[in-house]
């Protein structure tokens, strides 16, 4: 079983991310759990969810306390304490930020990726919803589900038009990142 | 087909294919969506309903206790401080007699003021004379959907699914929705025995003097009595029609020749089973899983706990001053056995607080101590408190 956590902020489509990334396990005809830690919901405070994805139902509920990877939808989350708690040794974190990845780095042993997310979706989308091309990439460094998986997942909420803009927006997304550069540590990380 | 389905969606999708015909309900956090959802299929028109909005939840009740009287199927749902406003009016429901199903999305009640997930509201109505059916995933809180307007209407009760808040109504996960078929053919079209008819009028909760209202409470007892056939038989005959496997009373996991046992109700079992399923240290638990909460199977508890030497009850909700609700009515049905076991009561996952995998091993270590006790609010960090209050 692997297990994810996503952090973001109020507004910034934290639940629908890690539904779509279940949902995309789901569709893949595996098992996919997500669910948000809920605070007082508002726009801005930092939220996190929880993604599960394994080959057999899955049985536990509990937050996810030891993540595999972590998902940062706001770089100034990094630095925020608490949000790189329990995550695995090695285990890789993707930011959503505009600066390179080396410059970002923190020199720990955990392997870290910048995307520039919300400038993605600001030229595809014309709104600035870092979900989804965070997704994408995170799909292609990990080659955990094909890309296919979390089109099919988007659209079940978006048709024409729209669905074809995130089709665009993933495309770009992952290729912006080097594919399978993460398949290796996520097997090591993930139970 | 398996889909992916936040729990909410999943569960309004389910009470849409059993036909209800009035929804009424008011919005409360972690039950709102499920009554959006519901709200959305009849707005696409894939449900034909009507939809009351009302001012409140004591107004819900009210509606959908005469809509039901007039002979519609009717449904809602509510939580926490919702649950308590319309505790007059659920009073009014079962003792009248009325069939229909409500959905509690689990919640504490305030205060303090707490949005998040235990178990504190439906217990708080638990003498209202509803059945109550406590759900452990989101495919259980589908097929109990169903069950339950078939279990309320056969027994003219009402049903209370509970459902833990957040923990299921918010999760995501993959479950099989049935068809519109195989619900029609469990669930016959509503017709209730007593509907109010103009053309034939009757009158209904009328003042009852001492001369009958003794027998009238007798006739609701017994047919709460009943139900417990009802509730084993609606879960063998949605077995048969879904192919799921589907449970009456109570379901059992883990070594059921194990000397300790852990009951749960909703939906912290399936954490504790991937717990028991890793924990190959620890020695071996029977996990009882309570479905039915009311009525109270006393006699499928006791073949159950036959053997058991300790039974540790994790209690979603208490009675302050007195301790678990569930487990002291657990304790005085096993006293019936003629070697009973130690039964201790354990409060977790209260007002949200996160139920992790270790919880197991330290229940298991819990019943190590001398002399375990038989109440305590388990993860309780005294430390937070000042000292006049620890």
């Amino acid at each position: 079983m692997m297990e994810i956590r996503i952090h973001g902020r109020g507004g910034q489509g934290n639940v629908v991310a890690a539904y779509l990334l279940a949902m995309a396990a789901i569709e893949e005809g595996r098992y996919g759990q997500a669910f948000p830690a809920f605070g007082a919901e508002r726009r801005g405070a930092p939220v996190v969810a929880f993604v599960r994805i394994a080959d057999e139902p899955i049985l536990r509920r509990c937050q996810v306390r030891e993540p595999a990877a972590l998902i940062i939808q706001d770089q100034a989350l990094l630095g925020v304490p608490g949000v790189t708690d329990g995550l695995a040794p090695g285990g890789p974190i993707l930011v959503n930020a505009p600066e390179d990845s080396e410059q970002l780095s923190t020199g720990s042993d955990h392997p870290l990726v910048t995307l520039p997310a919300t400038r993605l979706a600001n030229e595809h989308l014309g709104r600035p919803l870092p979900n989804t091309a965070l997704l994408a990439a995170f799909l292609s460094l990990t080659q955990l589900l094909p890309q296919e998986a979390l089109v099919a997942s988007l659209s079940h909420r978006f048709s024409g038009k729209v669905l074809e803009r995130n089709k665009q927006l993933i495309e770009a997304a992952s290729s912006m990142v080097r594919a399978g550069e993460w398949q290796e540590v996520m097997h090591a990380t993930s139970a | 087909m398996r889909q992916a389905l936040e729990g909410s969606q999943a569960m309004a999708r389910a009470v849409a294919l059993c036909r209800p015909q009035v929804v009424a309900a008011y919005p409360i956090t972690p039950q709102t969506h499920i009554v959006e959802n519901i709200a959305k299929l009849i707005a696409d028109g894939e449900l034909s309903a009507e939809l009351v909005s009302v001012e409140s939840e004591h107004s819900a009740a009210s509606v959908v206790l005469g809509a039901a009287a007039a002979g519609s199927r009717a449904y809602t749902a509510s939580a926490s401080q919702g649950i308590l406003l319309m505790s007059e009016v659920l009073f009014n429901i079962s003792g009248l007699r009325i069939p229909m199903v409500l959905t509690c999305a689990n919640r504490a009640v305030s205060a303090p003021l707490s949005i998040w997930n235990d178990q504190q509201d439906s217990m708080a109505v638990r003498d209202s004379g509803w059945v109550q059916i406590y759900c452990t995933d989101n495919q259980d809180a589908v097929d109990t959907s169903i069950q339950a307007f078939r279990i309320a209407e056969r027994t003219e009760l009402p049903v209370m699914v509970c459902v833990d808040g957040f923990t299921l109504t918010h999760t995501l996960e993959a479950l099989e929705l049935p068809t519109q078929g195989q619900v029609d053919d469990f669930l016959p079209r509503y017709q209730f025995s007593r509907s109010l008819d103009p053309n034939d009028p009757i009158s209904m909760g009328t003042l009852v003097s001492p001369d009958y209202f003794t027998e009238t409470r007798h006739a609701h007892h017994r047919a709460m009595l009943s139900a417990l056939d009802e509730i084993e038989s609606a879960a063998c005959d949605w077995h048969e029609i879904s192919g799921r496997s589907c449970h009456g009373l109570l379901e059992q996991a883990g070594d059921p020749s194990a000397t300790t046992g852990i009951l749960t109700m909703g939906s912290v079992s399936g954490t504790l089973q991937d717990a028991m399923r890793l924990e190959t240290e620890l020695p071996p638990a029977r996990l009882i899983k309570l479905r039915a909460f009311r009525p109270f199977p006393v006699d499928a508890l006791k073949a159950a706990c036959e053997g058991l030497e300790d039974l540790v009850i994790l209690e979603r909700a208490f009675s302050p001053g007195a301790g678990g609700i569930v487990g002291a009515e657990v304790r005085a049905a096993l006293s019936e056995l003629e070697d009973p076991p130690r039964v201790h009561s354990y409060a977790v996952g209260l007002g949200g607080r996160d139920v992790p995998l270790d919880l197991y091993s330290r229940v298991m270590g819990a019943l190590d101590a001398e002399s375990p006790e038989r109440f305590a609010l388990f993860d309780l960090n005294i430390e937070k408190l000042p000292e006049s209050e620890r």
